[in-house]
C-alpha cells in the first residue's frame, strides 16, 4: 500500500480509519473559531439548529478582530451579540485589541496535527504549525462548534519544493506570490499544498505562516508544513512546547503534483489589481504613485515583518503624499514591537500605528480607500473594492517593498535602499 | 424559467458582498440590495425571482463570508451556474440551499430564458434548443441540499452522519 501524505495522516487520526485522497469522511474537530464578520451568523445558525452549547467550549473561540474596535453601532451590536453568547456558553472570547484570529491561534491554541476549522478563509494559516486548518462558512462552523465534527473530502496534495537561498529583499511572501502567479487563483482548488525543501527548512514559523495564509489564494483547502525543530522552538517560545507533535508525509506518499521553486532566482513580486494571481516582478511595475501603505494582517503582521519594514524606515521620513498605517497582528506582537523600539521607529518615520487586528485589509475601518486611491499593502488580497471604494487599487507586496514604497511615495524596489 | 444574468471569471466575495457594507451583515435584506454591485450595479434592483446568476471560472473566490450566497438567494436568484467555483463558496451554497451548478456557461448568453432540472442534471433553453448536462453533486452535498441545507439537516438528524 502506498504511503500517506501529511493531510491524509492528520485526517486519519481524526476519523479513526485509513483514508485516501478523494474519500469523504466525518472528522473530529480539535479547534473551531469564528470572527466578528462571520460569528453573528454562526450564533444564529446554532440557535436555528437548536444546539446552543458548544461541544467543546474551551476549544471554541470568538475573535473580534475585523472591526476592532467597532467603528459603527451596527457592528457594536454584533460584538455584543457575540460576547453575550460566549459568556453564556463558556466559549473563549478574544476581544478587540487582542488581534487577528489566525495569529492568536498560532500563539495560543493550534497544535501540530490538529484539525482546525474557522469561519474565515485564512484559517489555513494554521498549516504553519503542521495543523490541518481550513476555512468554512458560518453554518459549517456552527455545526463544528455544536457537534465537534465536520465532514470533508480528503484532499489530494500538491508538493511544493522550495530550494535555494532567498536573495536580498525577497521573502516568503514572494515565494507564495510566485506560486499563485504560476498556478493561478484556482490552481489548487480543493487541494492541499504541502511545502518542503531547504528554503522551507531554514524558514521561521512567521515566514511559513505567510505562505500557509495565502494558500487559499490559489484555491487550496489547506497549506501545510511538517512540524520540525523550528516548530518546537516556536511553541516553546509561546510557552507550550508540550503541544509539539511530529508528523510528516511518507517517502512513498502519493502527491498529485510536484512543483519546484528556485528561491535564489526570485525577486520581489507584486500582485497588481484586482486579482492575487496578477503577479509581476517589481522591475516590471513602472511608476505607480501610492496614497496609502498598509503593513500588517494575518499574512504579514508578525514581529519579523515589522522588523523588516522598520529596518528600512529607520532614520527616514515617509513621503509627505503617502499615509503609512502599521497594524500589528496580535497584542503579543504589539508589545514586543513596543519593547524593542520597532513601534518608535515607525512613529518617528511618520507612520500611524493602530491597535492589533485585521486593520485596513477588510475595508471596514483604519484606512478605507477613496475613489481612485492606490494602496500598497502586505495583506493577502487585492480584490476590487476590498478596502473601500470599488474604484480604488490594491497592490500586494512584501514588508520591505511596503517600507521602500512608504519612503518613496511610489512602488519601489527595496533592494535599492537596503 | 428564469433569465440568465451573465458575469465574468473570478467574481470574488468582495464583489458579491462588498466589505464596505460589512455593517449590514446582520441585516441581510438590506445587504442584498448591494449584491454584486461592483460588477453590475443594476442587478440587485432588476433581478426577478427565479432568475439565474451565470458566471465563468472560479466564482466566489476569496473570503468565507456565507452572506455572499445568502444575498444572491435573497435577491431572488434560483441558482448560480458557473464553469467552476471556489471551494468555500461552493460549500456555503449547498449549506444554505442554493444550487451551485458546474457547467459550460459559454453556451448561455445574457438574457437567455433557462430552466433547471436538478433530477436529470440538465440546464435547458427551450427556444434555442439548448441542453447542458451537469454532474450530480457528491452524495453528502446532495443529501444536505435536498433536505433544505445544513441547518435543516442537523435539526432533523442531530448528527452529520449521512
Amino acid at each position: 500500500m502506498a504511503g500517506k501524505t501529511l493531510s491524509e495522516k492528520i485526517i486519519e487520526k481524526h476519523c479513526g480509519k485509513v483514508v485516501s485522497a478523494g474519500e469523504t469522511v466525518i472528522v473530529n474537530v480539535d479547534l473551531s473559531y469564528v470572527q466578528d464578520g462571520t460569528g453573528p451568523l454562526t450564533v444564529r445558525r446554532m440557535k436555528e439548529m437548536g444546539i446552543e452549547v458548544a461541544y467543546n467550549p474551551k476549544k471554541t473561540i470568538f475573535f473580534l478582530d475585523h472591526a476592532s474596535p467597532s467603528p459603527r453601532m451596527e457592528l457594536s451590536n454584533d460584538h455584543e451579540f457575540m460576547r453575550d453568547f460566549a459568556r453564556k456558553s463558556g466559549i473563549i472570547l478574544s476581544d478587540v485589541g487582542n488581534g487577528i484570529s489566525h495569529h492568536n491561534s498560532l500563539e495560543k491554541y493550534a497544535c501540530p496535527s490538529d484539525v482546525i476549522v474557522g469561519a474565515d478563509s485564512h484559517t489555513c494559516t494554521n498549516g504553519a504549525l503542521g495543523a490541518f486548518g481550513t476555512g468554512m462558512g458560518s453554518t459549517d462552523v456552527a455545526a463544528a462548534i455544536a457537534l465537534g465534527k465536520t465532514w470533508m473530502r480528503v484532499p489530494e496534495t500538491y508538493l511544493v519544493e522550495v530550494n535555494g537561498r532567498l536573495p536580498k529583499g525577497v521573502y516568503s511572501k514572494d515565494i507564495i506570490l510566485h506560486l499563485i502567479g504560476t498556478i493561478g487563483s484556482n490552481g489548487a482548488t480543493y487541494k492541499a499544498l504541502e511545502f518542503t525543501g531547504d528554503t522551507i527548512n531554514d524558514m521561521s514559523t512567521a515566514g511559513r505562516s505567510t505562505i500557509a495564509n495565502m494558500s487559499v489564494e490559489a484555491g487550496a483547502k489547506a497549506g501545510l508544513f511538517s512540524p520540525d525543530d523550528e516548530t518546537r522552538n516556536f511553541l516553546k517560545a509561546m510557552g507550550r512546547e508540550e503541544a509539539f507533535r511530529e508528523l510528516k508525509s511518507d517517502e512513498d506518499a502519493v502527491f498529485e503534483k510536484k512543483i519546484q521553486i528556485k528561491a535564489d532566482e526570485l525577486e520581489p513580486l507584486i500582485a497588481v489589481p484586482h486579482l492575487v494571481d496578477n503577479v509581476k516582478k517589481i522591475s516590471e511595475i513602472g511608476k505607480v504613485k501610492v496614497n496609502e501603505v498598509f503593513i500588517g494582517t494575518s499574512c504579514n503582521g508578525r514581529l519579523e515583518d515589522l522588523h523588516i519594514a522598520a529596518s528600512i524606515m529607520k532614520g527616514h521620513t515617509i513621503n509627505p503624499d503617502t499615509r503609512v498605517i502599521v497594524t500589528p497582528a496580535s497584542r503579543r506582537v504589539y508589545i514586543e514591537a513596543l519593547k524593542d523600539g520597532t513601534i518608535e521607529t515607525f512613529m518617528e518615520a511618520g507612520a500611524l500605528v493602530t491597535g492589533a487586528g485585521c486593520g485596513a485589509c477588510d475595508g471596514v475601518h483604519l484606512g478605507i480607500l477613496g475613489d481612485g486611491e492606490v494602496c500598497l499593502a502586505t495583506q493577502p488580497r487585492n480584490f476590487k473594492g476590498r478596502m473601500g471604494d470599488p474604484d480604488s487599487f490594491i497592490y500586494l507586496g512584501n514588508p520591505a517593498v511596503a517600507a521602500a514604497t512608504a519612503l518613496a511615495g511610489e512602488i519601489s524596489d527595496p533592494r535599492e535602499v537596503m | 424559467m428564469g433569465k440568465a444574468w451573465k458575469f465574468g471569471d473570478s467574481i470574488s466575495t468582495d464583489v458579491i458582498a462588498p466589505g464596505r457594507y460589512f455593517h449590514l451583515r446582520s441585516n441581510l435584506p438590506e445587504l442584498a440590495k448591494h449584491v454584486l454591485e461592483p460588477a453590475r450595479p443594476e442587478f440587485a434592483s432588476e433581478v426577478k425571482k427565479g432568475d439565474f446568476v451565470v458566471a465563468g471560472d472560479n466564482f466566489g473566490l476569496g473570503s468565507s463570508r456565507e452572506h455572499a450566497p445568502i444575498i444572491i438567494k435573497i435577491a431572488g436568484a434560483k441558482a448560480v451556474l458557473a464553469k467552476s467555483f471556489a471551494r468555500i463558496f461552493y460549500r456555503n451554497c449547498i449549506n444554505i440551499g442554493l444550487p451551485a451548478i458546474t457547467c459550460n456557461t459559454d453556451k448561455i448568453d445574457e438574457g437567455y430564458e433557462i430552466e433547471l432540472d436538478m433530477e436529470k442534471g440538465v440546464v435547458r433553453n427551450k427556444t434555442k434548443g439548448m441542453e447542458l448536462e451537469f454532474p450530480h453533486l457528491p452524495p453528502v452535498m446532495n443529501r444536505i441540499l435536498q433536505e433544505g441545507g445544513l441547518v435543516a439537516y442537523i435539526k432533523a438528524h442531530k448528527s452529520l452522519e449521512i
